[in-house]
């Protein structure tokens, strides 16, 4: 399906802006009139992570006249594997201003525009309101299904992407045109089912695999070329070296943008996708330990068996001495239930705590009533006890 | 009837939230494709034909 373009052109370009973008105003397809629509193109990218930064780093090249970015985040070490717009010497540095920076070494005739801030529900109509179209770069779920409500209660196309290891997502939500983000998935998985790149991680390149294909829709829509992914998810698998286009119709019954609609503003976010389960909410009352705690309790040769509940290779990188490897998937299916301990106190851990709370919801319904779970896992041991310890 | 679910043979699965619960134990952020086309969740029920080619996709929340 092809579409107006979304922009009006600019006036006109500059003699030093027709030398820049030569290579698209020889493209019959873009040429002067295509190129003007990006120059007077006002783009918002929410995150500048990994999505974001190829995201960013293109639209600037490609000649988008304006470019929000919305992050709050500081650059960490761990992100520079695959957010190429922060170096070395931006670590510390909010990420919004280093990649204002990188966009304007790019392309000092683009106007970046610097929202760093959370992107909540009071600030979020009157940032996207700014914008003609929206690029969906953040890592979490209730993020997502903000960014999409959002922009359907506002009439807004956006480009959404997700990424995961080895495999992408990605697709144009735009109700008044097609399906949008909840048509495909109506609720958010539940708490702890699908992890977030920091639990599970990302094949760095894989987010220049999606954020690509972000911004050649984005240039497709604001110009008006081409068939953009209105209404088709495309699936990319970056072991198999596949992309996949699957069909997606506006869902009848969709909660946002049906025509029986019953979200008719923004929603508590974090409630509707639940950071931990009820269940393990529960469960870690009276029973959390700080890592300090669990440093005197170690010392003082208590009886304890400490279990982490990640993944091996996460154990692999960093762990409490004296642990043992049960992954929580184990725990919470049952299979592992015959390992844990009968007599000595279970106490578990995961990264940051939310995994070592679901495990313990299912210990104590398997009838560990002493069990606990350490607070901030091993992030929080490495911070309070011992920060010679690599943080991953 | 013989159906193709996330690209392998299977036999005894009459409807979409069979192929599903197949797969996985989930009914919340998931997408099922029918030969290349999301159904909503509303039309799971819906009973499959011999050859369908059913797709179970995950959401994943990293950016």
């Amino acid at each position: 399906m092809s579409l107006p373009p979304l922009v009006e052109p600019a006036s006109e370009l500059s003699v030093d802006e027709v030398r820049r973008y030569s290579r698209h105003l020889i493209i019959p397809d873009v040429a002067m009139d295509g190129q003007k629509r990006l120059k007077n193109a006002k783009v918002l990218c929410v995150g500048a992570g990994g999505l974001g930064s190829p995201a960013l780093m293109y639209l600037a090249a490609a000649g988008v006249g304006t470019i929000g970015i919305a992050e709050f985040d500081t650059v960490d070490e761990s992100n520079l594997q695959r957010q190429i717009i922060h170096g070395q010497s931006d670590v510390g540095r909010p990420k919004a201003e280093s990649a204002a920076d990188s966009i304007r070494e790019i392309n000092p005739y683009v106007d970046v525009v610097i929202h760093n801030t959370v992107l909540d529900n009071d600030n979020v109509f009157e940032i996207f309101e700014q914008y003609d179209l929206i690029v969906d770069g953040t890592d979490n779920f209730a993020t997502r299904y903000m960014v999409n409500d959002a922009a359907v209660l506002l009439g807004k196309p956006y480009v959404w992407g997700s990424i995961y290891r080895f495999d992408g997502q990605a697709s144009v939500f735009w109700a008044d045109q097609g399906p949008c983000y909840r048509c495909l998935y109506p609720e958010p998985p539940p708490p702890g089912m699908v992890p977030s790149c920091a639990e599970g991680g990302v094949l760095g390149v894989l987010c220049a695999s999606i954020g690509s294909i972000q911004v050649t829709e984005a240039i497709k829509l604001l110009t008006g070329v081409g068939d953009p992914l209105v209404g088709s998810l495309m699936v990319y698998d970056a072991l198999e070296m596949t992309y996949r286009k699957i069909k997606v119709r506006k869902d009848p019954n969709c909660a946002v943008c049906g025509p029986n609609a019953t979200v008719k503003e923004l929603i508590d976010y974090e409630d509707f996708c639940g950071s931990v389960t009820d269940e393990a909410a529960e469960a870690v009352i009276g029973s959390t330990i700080t890592a300090r705690e669990l440093e005197t309790w170690i010392k003082e040769g208590r009886d304890i068996d400490l279990i982490d509940v990640r993944e091996p290779a996460e154990y692999e990188i960093v762990r409490i001495p004296g642990s043992r490897l049960i992954p929580k998937g184990e725990i919470v299916s049952g299979a592992a239930l015959a390992d844990l301990p009968t007599e000595r106190q279970a106490v578990f851990y995961c990264k940051a705590g939310v995994r070592s709370a679901e495990a313990l919801a299912a210990a104590k319904a398997a009838g560990l009533k002493n069990a606990v779970h350490v607070q901030g896992g091993v992030l929080g041991w490495i911070n309070q006890v011992d920060p010679s310890l690599p943080t991953y | 009837m013989k159906i193709e679910l996330n690209g392998e043979a299977r036999e005894g699965v009459a409807t979409i939230t069979e192929a599903v619960a197949a797969v996985t134990d989930a009914r919340r952020g998931i997408a099922v494709a029918l030969n290349g086309e999301v159904v909503p969740r509303s039309e799971w029920d819906r009973p499959l034909a011999d050859g369908d080619a059913v797709e179970v996709l995950t959401a994943t929340q990293g950016g």
